[in-house]
C-alpha cells in the first residue's frame, strides 16, 4: 500500500508539470495583460511595471523563472492587490473556503445518503418519488436563484441569518453558504445512492442474508449500504476538490472572502501569477483527493489491491 | 423423529409478478409436501416455476412478486408469518443455498464474519463461542485449513470452496430442511460431483430433509427419494423417484428423459485435408506490471498444443473452466495473439495481421455460448444475420441478402419471418439458432463452437446438437467443439482432446477416450460425469 501511494505521488509530478505548462502558456494566449486596464497607464509607467516583474523577458524565459520560484515554493507576486502575494491571498482565504467547502460537503453526504437510501428501500412508492422530485429539484434550480431566495426568506423576511458577510467566522454567517452549496450536492450523492442501493438491495449475497434470517438492519445496513457506498466513494473526490477550492457564485452573493472568486477574477485581469496559483492550488486539491479516494476505496473493498 | 412426519407442506400454492407486460402468473396453484430427513427433487426447465416456489417459501421473491396459498411448516403458515418470526424460521429451521456461489457471498466481509454472524443472531451465543462454532463448520464441509479461511475474503475462493462456505452458512443453526437451488450447476463437473457427496454425507450425519431443485435429471437419479417434475407452473408428475425414472406417465416427463443426446459421429476418411493446423500454439497473458510496478506476472493459457483438424472432422476439446479451451479456439482463429504456427488450408496464418485475416474470417466462424449476450439486441435478426455478407460479398443488393437470409433461417428450423423480429423475442433456443445462422450465411468451412449448447435445456440442447450434426452432414463443414459437458462431447465429436491448464493430457478417438481413459484426470471427469447410482442420499 505505501508502495502505492509512494507511486501515486511520484506520477503526480509530470501532471502537475503538464498542467502547469499548459495554464502558463494558455493565459498568455489571451490577449492584453495585467497592466491593460481601462483608463489605461502611461506608457512609461506600464514599461517600468512590465519591466519590474519581468515581463518583458522572452516568454520562454518567464517560464522557467516561475518553474523556478515555483519549485522553491513562491507563488509570486498579485498583479492587481500588488500588496499582497498570492501566497498571502491563498493563507487568508483558502481556510474559509475550505471551511464552507468541508462542511457542504459533510452536509451532503450525510444527507444525500440518508435520502438515496430511504428512497431505494421504499422503490416506486411516495417516499422514492419525493426524493426523486427533491433531487430533480436540487440538480436543476441553479445556485444563484438558491443563494438570493435564502437571503430573501432567512435574512430579510425571518431574520434568522445575517444576510451575507463573514463576520469573522460566526456560525450564523456560514449557513446561508453551506446550505447553498451543499443543496446540488445532496441531490447528486441521493440520485447515486438510491441508484447503487437499489442494485446492491438486488444482488445475490443479499439474498443469502435474507435466507439466513438476518434482520432488516443487518441486511440493509450491514451488508447492502456497505457495497452501495462505493459509487458515492468514488463521487468525493472530485467533489472534495471542487468544493474545497470555493465557489465564485456562493462567495459573491453572500460576500465571502474566500477564494472562489479568485479564479474568475484573476483571469478577467490577467493577473497571471494568481491565476497560475489556482490552477496548481486545484490540480493539488484534485490529485489529493483521489488519491485518498482510492485509498479508501481499497479500506472499503478488499478486493481492491494495490500492490 | 418420525420419518413419516411431514414437516413442509406447500398447498395451492400460486406466484404472480406484476411486469409491465401486466401479470404473469408463474407458479399456479402447486402441491408439494417434505417429510423430515427425506431428499425431495422438484425437476424442471428454465421456466417451469421450480426456483419461484421455494423463493416464495422463503418469503424471498422479488418485490414485484406476489405469493398466495399455505407454506405450513409444523402448523405455521410461513407466507403469513411476521418479518421477525418469519426470521426465527429462515436460516435456522429452513435454510437455502444458491446456484450462484460466486456472488451468493458478501464480497466486502470475511468468510468468518459471514459464518459468525447467523450463529449469534440464532443461538445468541458470544463471539468467541460462535467463532468456534464456525470453525467447526468449516471443518464439517472439509475447507483445508479453516483457521486461515476465517480470515479470507469470497474472491480469494474458488467457486466450489465458496459453495462449500454457502453450505456450512446453511447448516450452522442445524436445520430441518435445507433447500439448494441448483447448487451445482455453475461448478464444473469433477467440483459438482465434491458438492454432491458433500452434502450427501451431511444428510447422513445430521439427518436434514432436502429439497433439489435442479434441471439435471442424473442428480436426480442419485439423490431424490420423491420427484416432483414441473412445467409452466404446474406439477406434471409426482412420485417415488424409481417410479418416475422406470415408468414416467406423463408426456413431458417421458421427453425429459429421452432428452440426453444420443448417436455418436463416425470419423472423416484418413485422407480428409488438413483443414486447420495448430503445431505448438502457445497463448501468454500478462498480469499487471507497468510503471514503477515492477515485472507483469505472465499466465500460459495455452502451452504447447498441436492439432490437427480435418474436412468433416468434429474435433471435442473437453476441460473445465481455466483449462484454457476457449482461448485456444481463439487462438487457432487468430483472434488472440499466439506463438506457434497455424495453418488455415496451405496458408501459413501465425503472423496474418486483421486486414489478411478479414477476407478468410467467411470461412472460419465462430459461435458462442451465450445466447443473449451475443446478439446485437439493437439489430433485427436479418440484421444481425446478414452484417457478414456486407463485409464479404459486398456486391450483393439488399433483396439478395434477404434471400440469403431467408435460406439461412429456414436452414437452421426457423420462420424466416424471425427476420424482422428482434433478439429479445426469442427464446434462448431460438437464438442459438440465429447465432447458428449467422455463421451459416457465409457458407463456412471451419466453425469454432464454444460451449453453444450450455446455457441451454437439455430437451433444447438435444435439438441444437442434432441441428450441427445436419449442418455438417450438408455441407462437410469441420467443428472444433469447445465444451465441458461430456454427454454432448461425445454425441458430437469423433476425436477428443481433454485438457488442463493449457497443457493436453489425452487425445484420440472419442469411443476410446471414453470406453478406456488413460489419464488419471479423464477418468476423475469421466466418473463425475457419468450417470452411477453409487451414492444415494438417504439409503
Amino acid at each position: 500500500m505505501l508502495r502505492y501511494v509512494f507511486r501515486r505521488l511520484l506520477t503526480a509530478i509530470p501532471t502537475l508539470f503538464v498542467i502547469v505548462t499548459m495554464a502558463f502558456f494558455l493565459i498568455r494566449v489571451a490577449p492584453g495583460g495585467p497592466f491593460n486596464q481601462e483608463r489605461g497607464l502611461s506608457p512609461e509607467i506600464k514599461a517600468n511595471l512590465e519591466a519590474q516583474f519581468g515581463l518583458n523577458d522572452p516568454l520562454w524565459l518567464q517560464y522557467v523563472h516561475y518553474l523556478g520560484n515555483l519549485l522553491r515554493g513562491n507563488f509570486g507576486p498579485s498583479y492587481n492587490m500588488p500588496d499582497f502575494t498570492v501566497t498571502e491571498l491563498f493563507a487568508k482565504g483558502l481556510p474559509i473556503s475550505i471551511q464552507i467547502g468541508a462542511s457542504a460537503l459533510i452536509l451532503a453526504l450525510l444527507l444525500g445518503s440518508l435520502l438515496g437510501t430511504i428512497a431505494a428501500l421504499n422503490q416506486n412508492k411516495l417516499a422514492d418519488y419525493s426524493v426523486i422530485a427533491l433531487a430533480a429539484a436540487g440538480s436543476t434550480i441553479p445556485t444563484f436563484v438558491i443563494a438570493p431566495v435564502i437571503q430573501l426568506l432567512f435574512g430579510l423576511t425571518w431574520k434568522l441569518l445575517p444576510i451575507g458577510g463573514w463576520g469573522d467566522g460566526a456560525l450564523l454567517n456560514k449557513v446561508g453558504p453551506v446550505l447553498t452549496l451543499a443543496l446540488p450536492q445532496i441531490a447528486i450523492v441521493a440520485r447515486l445512492m438510491r441508484g447503487s442501493m437499489i442494485e446492491s438491495l438486488r444482488s445475490h449475497h443479499i439474498r443469502t442474508a435474507r435466507a439466513l434470517g438476518l434482520s432488516d438492519w443487518s441486511v440493509v445496513v450491514k451488508h447492502a449500504l456497505r457495497g452501495a457506498i462505493l459509487p458515492i466513494v468514488s463521487f468525493t473526490g472530485p467533489a472534495a476538490a471542487a468544493l474545497l477550492t470555493g465557489s465564485i457564485i456562493v462567495e459573491t452573493i453572500f460576500a465571502v472572502p474566500g477564494i472562489g472568486r479568485y479564479f474568475v477574477e484573476a483571469a478577467l485581469n490577467r493577473d497571471y501569477t494568481l491565476v497560475m496559483g489556482t490552477v496548481v492550488v486545484i490540480a493539488l486539491f484534485t490529485i489529493v483527493f483521489n488519491l485518498i479516494v482510492d485509498i479508501m476505496y481499497a479500506f472499503v473493498d478488499p478486493r481492491v489491491r494495490y500492490d | 423423529m418420525d420419518a413419516s412426519e411431514t414437516i413442509l407442506n406447500v398447498k395451492d400454492l400460486r406466484v404472480r409478478f406484476r411486469t409491465l407486460d401486466g401479470v404473469v402468473e408463474a407458479v399456479k396453484g402447486i402441491n408439494i409436501h417434505v417429510n423430515a430427513g427425506e431428499t425431495v427433487a422438484v425437476v424442471g426447465e428454465s421456466g417451469s416455476g421450480k426456483s419461484q416456489t421455494m423463493m416464495a417459501a422463503m418469503s424471498l421473491l422479488a418485490s414485484n412478486g406476489e405469493a398466495t396459498g399455505v407454506v405450513d411448516y409444523r402448523g405455521r403458515n410461513l407466507l403469513t408469518l411476521s418479518k421477525p418470526e418469519l426470521n426465527k424460521v429462515r436460516g435456522r429451521k429452513i435454510s437455502m443455498i444458491f446456484q450462484e456461489p460466486m456472488t451468493s457471498l458478501d464480497p466486502l466481509y470475511s468468510i468468518g464474519n459471514q459464518l459468525i454472524e447467523p450463529i449469534r443472531r440464532h443461538r445468541g451465543l458470544s463471539a468467541a463461542q460462535a467463532r468456534e462454532e464456525a470453525l467447526k463448520l468449516l471443518r464439517l464441509v472439509h475447507i483445508p485449513d479453516p483457521e486461515r479461511r476465517m480470515k479470507s475474503y469470497p474472491h480469494e475462493m474458488s467457486g466450489g470452496q465458496r459453495q462449500r462456505v454457502m453450505i456450512a452458512m446453511a447448516l450452522a443453526n442445524d436445520p430441518d430442511i435445507l433447500i439448494a437451488d441448483e447448487p451445482t450447476t455453475a461448478l464444473d463437473v469433477t467440483i459438482q460431483a465434491q458438492i454432491l457427496m458433500l452434502l450427501a454425507e451431511l444428510q447422513r450425519k445430521l439427518g436434514m430433509a432436502i429439497v433439489f431443485i435442479t434441471h439435471d435429471l442424473g442428480i436426480v437419479r442419485r439423490f431424490a427419494d420423491r420427484v416432483y417434475v414441473m412445467r409452466y407452473g404446474e406439477v406434471v408428475e409426482e412420485g417415488e423417484a424409481e417410479a418416475i425414472f422406470v415408468n414416467p406417465q406423463h408426456a413431458y416427463t417421458k421427453m425429459l428423459l429421452a432428452a440426453e443426446p444420443t448417436g455418436t459421429k463416425a470419423p472423416p476418411p484418413p485422407n480428409a485435408p488438413v483443414l486447420l493446423e495448430g503445431r505448438n500454439v502457445e497463448v501468454n497473458f500478462k498480469i499487471g506490471g507497468g510503471f514503477l510496478a515492477g515485472e507483469p506476472l505472465v499466465l500460459r493459457a495455452v502451452d504447447h498444443i498441436s492439432i490437427r483438424l480435418q474436412r468433416n472432422q468434429t474435433i471435442g476439446i473437453v476441460g473445465e473452466s481455466g483449462s484454457g479451451k476457449s482461448t485456444l479456439g481463439r487462438a487457432l482463429l487468430r483472434l488472440l495473439p499466439s506463438d506457434g504456427l497455424i495453418r488455415f488450408g496451405d496458408r501459413d496464418i501465425s503472423s496474418a495481421d486483421r486486414q489478411t485475416m478479414r477476407p478468410l474470417r467467411r470461412e472460419l466462424q465462430l459461435v458462442f455460448q451465450d445466447p443473449f449476450g451475443s446478439l446485437s439486441p439493437r439489430m433485427t435478426v436479418g440484421q444481425v444475420i446478414t452484417e457478414g455478407l456486407l463485409v464479404h460479398e459486398p456486391t450483393l443488393s439488399g433483396k439478395q441478402r434477404d434471400l440469403r437470409a431467408v435460406e439461412a433461417l429456414r436452414e437452421v428450423g426457423l420462420d424466416p419471418n424471425a427476420r424482422n423480429r428482434y433478439p429479445h423475442e426469442f427464446s434462448g433456443g431460438q437464438r442459438q439458432r440465429i447465432a447458428i445462422a449467422r455463421a451459416m450465411i457465409l457458407k463456412p468451412k471451419v466453425v469454432v463452437l464454444d460451449e453453444p449448447t450450455s446455457a441451454l435445456d437439455r430437451s433444447v440442447q438435444k435439438q441444437i446438437v442434432e441441428l450441427l450434426r445436419k449442418l455438417q452432414a450438408d455441407h462437410e463443414l469441420s467443428y472444433l467443439f469447445i465444451s465441458h459437458d461430456l454427454a454432448v462431447v461425445r454425441a458430437m465429436a469423433d476425436y477428443i482432446i481433454v485438457m488442463k491448464q493449457g497443457k493436453i493430457v489425452e487425445e484420440g478417438p472419442t469411443e476410446a477416450i471414453f470406453s478406456n481413459p488413460q489419464a488419471t484426470y479423464t477418468q476423475t471427469l469421466m466418473a463425475a460425469a457419468i450417470d452411477v447410482t453409487r451414492f444415494r442420499l438417504s439409503a
